[in-house]
């Protein structure tokens, strides 16, 4: 336990100052503060900004944030300066992975509350939000752990990060890609958090969700043994 | 002496590559050994082996008596790694790196300040580890070592590429380690630096230790010529052989108070290590 509330105060210290990291975390709230508040057209759907933007949200930060981390500790050692401090690498990831699962909810709170969503809905919200940016975050701790320098993980995550994010917008207005889109998570967050009122979820929401969570899982158990943390 | 290092038939290859071949050493506590070798040697190859952080080809390393393989965290609260590869948290302070790892290594802030101190970085404790210079990373690096109170240090070219007053403040902190009782084992291509630091050293060549023994032993054993070179107040130079003849003149010169400088041909390990290897240390 201290060793992960190290870290955790680590990332919190290292991460404000880590421009590149912060603005992931801060760019989509602050869009769909404005966007709801400024941005007003006859015949869009109600949260329609909440919506697109919260699950670009869940598609990048997490992922993004995750992978860079990892690899930036990779590619200069002190991860494996940590790891022979007595750090487990369990420990490493419970520390990183929380302070990111933490900071996106917030920027998921505020997304939400931009949208207006308040109570049972907002609490319902933060629970579709929150699973999303646990999948993300598990792709991006694989791709993070995969990858030996930040550059090369860079040129992993943009990619993925573009189907996740936009998957779910292009969707909207392509048949074709939204027969596809239905097989992502992000598809099934948006889904789920574009029909909040309705309270129901479908068994296929949940099964896709799952399965992509578990490829994830899958994903970064091979990265971590053929590459390891170090 | 208890020997807290021990280095049995070790053997390293990278696929057809052999890095280390048939390494035997044996470390007591307290002691300074230094490991010498040009660049590419497998030095820090050996080190890795040590820590435990790469299996051998074939041999077996012990430290503390544990197989270095089978090393756990509890064993490395005891070992202290300064690695030219092992980084800081740039975007962090200096007192928020050390800050961190006393949290990992779970002891009080307070030795944060001695360990600063020890290193000379008191005054740069609020500075960006971004904006140290390479030396000033080096002694950070160190003071992050020291914090822990290892009984092991491994120093893995600690002063390469240093300033000779950076150094300096290394081989005092690295002495006054020793005087605690600390086994360290440093890796060094500067010969100056193991003559005067270490008690014991190993020249290492192509994965072969060539020569091993008390740095001022080595260069006693390598004296082949065996003269003594006098510089004489009146400006001449002369060079007289080890025998009773010589012992006369010099005797001569000395009762004259003739003599401004003597000394003696022994080679430096500079020397021994090109008579060894046919090649040069850098």
């Amino acid at each position: 336990m201290r060793n992960i509330m190290a870290i955790l105060w680590k990332q919190v210290k290292d991460t404000f100052k880590n421009k590149e990291i912060l603005i992931q975390f801060v760019m989509f709230p602050v869009m769909t503060i404005v966007m709801e508040h400024f941005v007003k057209v006859d015949g869009m759907p109600a949260q329609y900004f909440t919506n697109l933007f919260g699950v670009m949200f869940v598609g990048m930060a997490p992922l993004t944030s995750t992978a860079a981390i990892i690899s930036e500790e990779k590619e200069k050692n002190t991860l494996r300066a940590l790891l022979m401090s007595n750090v487990k690498p369990w420990e490493y990831m419970i520390g990183v992975g929380l302070y990111i699962w933490c900071i996106c909810m917030v920027g998921a709170g505020v997304i939400g509350y931009a949208g207006g969503h308040t109570g049972e809905i907002f609490m319902k919200f933060m629970v579709i939000m929150g699973i999303g940016i646990l999948v993300s975050m598990l792709m991006g701790a694989a791709i993070g752990t995969w990858s030996k320098t930040q550059m090369k993980a860079t040129s992993v995550t943009v990619p993925v990060m573009m189907i996740f994010s936009f998957l779910p917008m292009l969707s909207m207005f392509h048949e074709g890609i939204a027969k596809v889109a239905k097989f992502t998570y992000s598809q099934q967050i948006h889904n789920l958090i574009s029909q909040l009122q309705t309270a129901e979820v479908a068994f296929e929401q949940v099964g896709v969700i799952g399965t992509n969570m578990l490829a994830a899982v899958v994903v970064f158990v091979i990265a971590y043994k053929k590459c390891g943390l170090e | 002496m208890e020997n807290v290092i021990k280095i049995h038939e070790i053997e390293q290859t990278f696929g057809e590559k052999t890095v280390l071949k048939n390494i035997n050493m044996e470390i007591a506590k307290g002691e300074i050994l230094g490991l010498l070798g040009p660049s590419g040697a497998g030095k820090t190859t050996l080190i890795k082996i040590l820590t435990g952080q790469l299996k051998p080809s074939k041999g077996k390393a012990w430290v503390f008596g544990k197989e270095a393989t089978t090393l756990t965290g509890k064993d490395y609260r005891k070992i202290g790694m300064m690695m030219d590869n092992f980084g800081l948290y740039e975007r962090m302070s200096c007192y928020d790196n050390l800050l961190f790892f006393s949290k990992v290594y779970g002891i009080s802030k307070k030795k944060i300040e001695g360990a600063l101190e020890r290193v000379g970085l008191s005054e740069a404790k609020k500075t960006l580890a971004s904006n140290l210079s390479k030396g000033m990373k080096s002694r950070l690096l160190l003071a992050r070592v020291l914090m822990a109170e290892p009984e092991i240090l491994f120093l893995d070219e600690p002063t390469s590429g240093l300033d000779p007053a950076t150094t300096e403040e290394i081989h005092k902190v690295i002495r006054e380690e020793q005087a605690k009782g600390v086994t360290v084992f440093l890796t060094t291509h500067n010969m100056a630096e193991a003559y005067k630091l270490c008690n014991h050293i190993a020249l290492l060549n192509d994965g072969d230790i060539v020569e091993y023994g008390e740095p001022e032993e080595i260069c006693r054993r390598y004296n082949h010529q065996k003269r003594i070179k006098l510089h004489l107040f009146n400006g001449e130079d002369m060079e007289l052989a080890h025998d009773n003849e010589s012992f006369d003149v010099l005797a001569k010169y000395w009762k004259e108070n003739a003599i401004e400088t003597i000394h003696s041909t022994e080679p430096n390990l500079e020397t021994v290590f090109m008579e060894l290897t046919g090649r040069k240390l850098d």
